[in-house]
């Protein structure tokens, strides 16, 4: 058995574990198998990490952070979470390759999932126009007409990246302003290739094969117009991941993980939560790497309060999970 | 590095097209982090089922004939071919439970 496993390898996960393998605490971390690193994968140049004066590329801040938390003892497994028993002293693991893992502490960092329009059309065109990664499908849309959906700091990014490769990019949001930092929306607004919508709402989306174009409802006096595209970038936000801890965890009205306090304790003893999942304001790099660290913290102390037989059984690290698939 | 043989626009024909194989194409780019991802993955389910299916990979910024004619707008883009024709499209990077699961007809 473990002393902690953390489930999630963003800035809170990464950091998590930095702080609980310095602290000792030998930590199993849960990567992900295709997810790893988390959203910075995706993104380019982060000019707001501080510390980093020249700007850091995204995936390259998460490696260091990966190799950050190795260099003190931290396992990673790149696989995924497919359940997950937190009730008991003994928390369990279930990994989508079969193992099993035990800890006494489980740190709960798993960030959160593109938020989609919900519109019919949507699933069946995913990947055939319609993206939510800019920094992936920009290029297929060279000397093209698209559009990114939002008005906040993911949004005004992609419209900015993307006029590297497209003629147009329309930025369609439903409010007349922005909720874009200052800075991300002056790159945007003095951007020749970049035409903002406003009162608008994606309502349809047209295409057979591949996307042809949107439907749009103004959000002030209802009428409908179209609008030609190529390829439609969905960055209108994202919803904390937590459903691996629905019926265990409690949640706060926002749909968050409910914490006691500026701390990371959730209702059951011994499980912690950091990041994306316990925030629904913030939700920065940054802000997540902090909550890792409280998390990290709050499960050391939990540990040391624990007696002294609980503990011992999680004092020497497992080379092996305690159940593999065969 | 992946162990699946790279095709190009020159080699796509005789490589993919005409095989008697049954064969996927990793649709993929150098800059493409969900693409690096999968590429592992692909690997492990390309050597559990080796009599099965083939696996290659297209790099789409040095083969834009193919990545044309294929209508990709998205990587990691995966397409089976039999016969010379596409009859599976996955796109995305996924847990390899997931690939398997829709590959599931080919791997059987």
């Amino acid at each position: 058995m473990r002393q902690v496993i953390i489930i999630g390898s963003g800035p809170a996960g990464y950091t998590a574990a930095i702080y609980a393998a310095r602290a000792n605490l030998q930590p199993l971390l849960i990567a992900s198998s295709v997810e790893f690193g988390g959203e910075l994968m995706k993104t380019t140049e982060v000019e707001n990490y501080p510390g980093f004066p020249e700007g850091v590329m995204g995936p390259d801040l998460m490696l260091a952070m990966q190799k950050q938390a190795e260099r003190f003892g931290t396992e990673i497994v790149y696989d995924d979470v497919v359940s997950l028993d937190l009730a008991g002293e003994t928390k369990t693991v279930r990994l989508g390759n079969g193992d099993v893992h035990e800890a006494l502490t489980v740190i709960y960092a798993t960030g959160s999932a593109y938020r989609k329009l919900g519109l019919d059309d949507e699933e069946r065109l995913s990947g055939y126009g319609i993206s939510w990664c800019a920094t992936c499908d920009g290029a297929f849309f060279r000397q093209k007409t698209i559009a990114v959906v939002g008005g906040g700091d993911s949004a005004m990014e992609e419209a900015t990246f993307l006029t590297r490769f497209a003629d147009k990019v329309y930025v369609i949001h439903r409010k007349d302003s922005l909720r874009a930092s200052a800075a991300m929306q002056d790159r945007a607004f003095t951007d020749p290739k970049i035409e903002f919508l406003w009162n608008k709402e994606v309502a349809h989306i047209y295409g057979d094969n591949l996307v042809t174009g949107v439907g749009l409802l103004d959000t002030v006096d209802g009428t409908e117009s179209t609008l030609d595209l190529s390829g439609l970038f969905i960055a209108i936000g994202a919803d904390p991941r937590t459903h691996l801890v629905h019926g265990q965890l409690d949640f706060t009205e926002h749909g968050t993980i409910a914490v006691d306090g500026r701390s990371s304790r959730t209702n059951l003893a011994g499980v912690f939560a950091a990041g994306d999942v316990i925030d629904p304001t913030y939700r920065q790099a940054v802000t997540a790497a902090g909550s890792g660290t409280v998390a990290a913290l709050d499960a050391e102390h939990y540990l040391a309060g624990l007696p002294k037989h609980v503990l011992s059984k999680a004092l020497t690290v497992p080379a092996e999970p305690v159940a593999a698939s065969v | 590095m992946s162990s699946a043989k790279d095709v190009t626009d020159d080699t796509f024909a005789a490589e993919v097209l005409n095989s008697s194989d049954t064969i996927m194409v990793d649709f993929w780019a150098e800059w493409c982090g969900p693409c690096k991802a999968v590429s592992p993955i692909l690997d492990a389910i390309a050597a559990e089922h080796s009599e099965k299916i083939r696996i290659v990979k297209l790099n789409v910024d040095d083969n834009p004939q193919m990545a044309m004619k294929y209508q990709i707008t998205s990587i990691p883009a995966m397409k089976v071919f039999r016969g010379g024709e596409v009859v599976k499209t996955v796109i995305g990077a996924k847990p390899k439970p997931a690939l398997e699961a829709d590959l599931a007809e080919f791997l059987a």
